[in-house]
């Protein structure tokens, strides 16, 4: 069975992140990393391989971005992917969710994976979204969201938590998941691993490589227009106290309480 | 015709979703000013009066698809697809809710059609709805339009209020659909299981949140050592719950309840956007977090930054202390 899954390159999480006012996107410079929860994705790979009940011939990492998204490529082969394929073109610049999930999906469509595992969320973009649209173009069945992935016969029995307690679910392969953070604990990749990332095949694509037409992606083939950005009606900030000395901390807590008449 | 698709869920005892019956609320009131129709699918076992009972809040019509599961996205996909192609929607709106998300974006693939998520209100401008989303921890909101139709909109949780008025009963009308050969890959086993205990926490005046700051499962005493001194009880978020240290009765957020007790305290809860929907109209808001960055800080009305293993303990001797004395 082959494994591909969908890593994406997002600004550190500790770098303060701003949308750029002229081109209206998300502003991109400064410190990069993968994707925190791409990691899980990883890992829910590795531990299919792993676990004895189905063999994993191979994983792939994936990625759709500039140039610099070669390092998140670099840390999924450090975490465990044995080759990765770099999707980049100036054609897709400014691409939405609809133009985003096309071109994934056609990159996707040259590897024909039997599993598809991406992260939940992205740690900028945020749109809980990608998993479903690549589905849909693949016409593979999909989850989101997903804490357990069991595997047997060609099939994989998944749970997850949705709007009236948790569900479990049978899906058959080929598939398309996109894994909870709660599902694992990813390990740290062992310093001969970091080394040897950058030795592994990559491919790298432009659009024109995987049949995407042009004219569907980047700010021009995109469905959604940002419009104005502006910013959210202001709150009165909250009080913060930095705890130095507890009993003190505790004493203005309880006094804040009381004022309130909390107690 | 133009118009506003929604698409309304139901649990297993056919009960809609108060965040669906909000988004054909909202979808009315829009219809109104865009001087078209709000409509609604549903499918699965509604029976023909709960389906028409939905024009209460707005619908029109009601599409129902019996033959379509509920609870899995794929088939509902194929259904409003064929609902919207067939008759010409111009918009398709959803509640905040996980199915939504996963609905709305297989109709974006299916229809190639432009799609914003977290949407916080939506407004007519020149005659098209505009969708308000908030980006970056709520730190900035992006109006957004769309280029052809439909337009795909995702609310977040409770964005639009359930409005029942006399809108009169919808017109049911029942629709064949013949699902995707992929859409029926995917079987649901068992829907909505309960884990852990069956605990109140929507009656809760003062509830105690804590998440994955705790540490570890047996630290939930700390919480509960103060919920009892305080006279409340504990909630917890989903990161808590999906790990198993606490009941999912207990959960606030999009997947969980919706709280807006006297005070909620926070302790090692990060302040995520799902978890956010969930309690930010509590009356107070008090956050313990060791992180000062922690996005919890910007909505509440004061925020300790420290670590909770230090200071919750010694809290529970001092309002203890003050009230037995
Ligand atoms: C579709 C979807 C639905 C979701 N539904 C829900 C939902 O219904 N409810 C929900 O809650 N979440 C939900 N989530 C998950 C949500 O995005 C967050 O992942 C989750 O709320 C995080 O939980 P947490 O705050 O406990 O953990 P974390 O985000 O890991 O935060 C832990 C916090 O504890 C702090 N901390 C650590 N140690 C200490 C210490 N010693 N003292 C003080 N502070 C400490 C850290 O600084 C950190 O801020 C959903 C996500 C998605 C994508
Ligand atoms: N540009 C991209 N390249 C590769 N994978 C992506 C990209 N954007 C999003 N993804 C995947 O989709 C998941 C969900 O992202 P999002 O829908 O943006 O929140 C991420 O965790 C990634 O696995």
């Amino acid at each position: 069975m082959k494994i591909c899954c969908l890593v994406k390159e997002v600004p550190d999480a500790a770098v303060q992140k701003r949308i750029d006012s002229n081109t209206k996107r998300l502003d991109r410079s400064g410190e990069k990393n993968l994707n925190p929860f791409d990691t899980h994705g990883i890992e829910a790979a590795m531990q299919i391989r792993e676990g004895g009940n189905a063999q994993v011939d191979e994983i792939v990492a994936v990625t759709m971005g500039p140039e610099s998204a070669v390092r998140a490529l670099h840390k999924a082969v450090a975490l465990g992917a044995d080759r990765s394929v770099h999707l980049t073109d100036e054609a897709l610049a400014g691409s939405d969710v609809c133009a985003t999930g096309y071109a994934l999906a056609k990159v996707l469509e040259s590897e024909q994976p039997d599993l598809v595992l991406l992260g939940q969320q992205s740690d900028d973009g945020e749109c809980y979204t990608i998993g479903a649209v690549v589905a849909d173009h693949l016409k593979m069945p999909s989850l989101t969201q997903v804490i357990k992935i069991d595997v047997a016969d060609n099939k994989l029995t998944c749970e997850r938590q949705a709007e009236y307690g948790y569900d479990t679910v049978e899906v058959e392969l080929p598939a398309v998941i996109s894994v909870g953070d709660a599902i694992n604990e990813p390990r740290y990749p062992s310093l001969k691993a970091i080394m040897g990332a950058k030795k592994k095949p990559l491919d790298t694509h432009a659009t024109g490589d995987v049949g995407i037409e042009a004219d569907h992606v980047g700010e021009d083939g995109s469905k959604t227009q940002v419009l104005a950005i502006n910013p959210p009606p202001t709150k009165e900030p909250g009080e913060i106290i930095e705890d130095e000395d507890t009993n003190e901390t505790v004493e203005k807590i309880v006094a804040w309480l009381d004022e309130r008449k909390l107690l | 015709m133009a118009g506003i698709l929604v698409y309304a869920l139901h649990d297993d005892e056919g009960n809609f979703n108060k965040n669906s019956l909000g988004a054909i609320s909202e979808a009315a009131k829009l219809a109104g000013e865009l001087g078209t129709e709000a409509a609604a699918v549903v499918v699965g076992d509604v029976s023909d009066d709960g389906a028409a009972g939905l024009g209460a809040y707005g619908a029109k019509r009601v599409f129902r698809a019996k033959d379509a599961p509920e609870g899995l996205a794929q088939p509902i996909v194929d259904v409003m697809a064929k609902v919207i192609s067939d008759e010409g929607f111009s918009y398709a709106l959803f509640g905040g809710g996980l199915l939504g998300f996963e609905i709305g974006a297989g109709l974006t693939a299916r229809l190639n059609a432009g799609v914003t998520m977290e949407v916080t209100e939506v407004k007519v401008q020149d005659g098209k709805l505009v969708a308000e989303r908030p980006v970056l921890q709520d730190s900035a909101i992006v109006d957004v339009g769309y280029v052809g139709e439909p337009g795909i909109i995702i609310g977040r949780l409770n964005a639009f209020d359930a409005n029942a008025g006399d809108g009169g009963s919808a017109e049911v009308v029942d629709v064949e659909v013949e699902l995707s050969d992929w859409s029926t890959k995917a079987r649901m086993v068992t829907r909505g299981e309960q884990r852990g205990a069956d605990v109140n926490i929507e009656d809760a005046e003062i509830l105690v949140g804590g998440g994955r700051g705790l540490g570890e499962k047996d630290n939930f005493k700390l919480a509960e050592d103060l919920a009892d001194a305080m006279g409340g009880a504990v909630a917890a978020t989903r990161a808590v719950v999906d790990a198993g240290w606490y009941p999912y009765a207990a959960q606030i957020g999009q997947t969980g309840k919706t709280v807006a007790p006297k005070l909620y305290l926070a302790a090692g809860i990060s302040g995520a956007i799902q978890h956010k929907v969930g309690m930010q109209n509590s009356e107070n808001i008090l956050a313990i977090n060791k992180d000062p960055n922690a996005p919890i800080f910007e909505f509440s009305d004061l925020g300790i930054v420290g670590d909770l293993h230090k200071i919750l303990p010694k809290l529970t001797e001092a309002v203890k202390a003050r009230k037995g004395g």
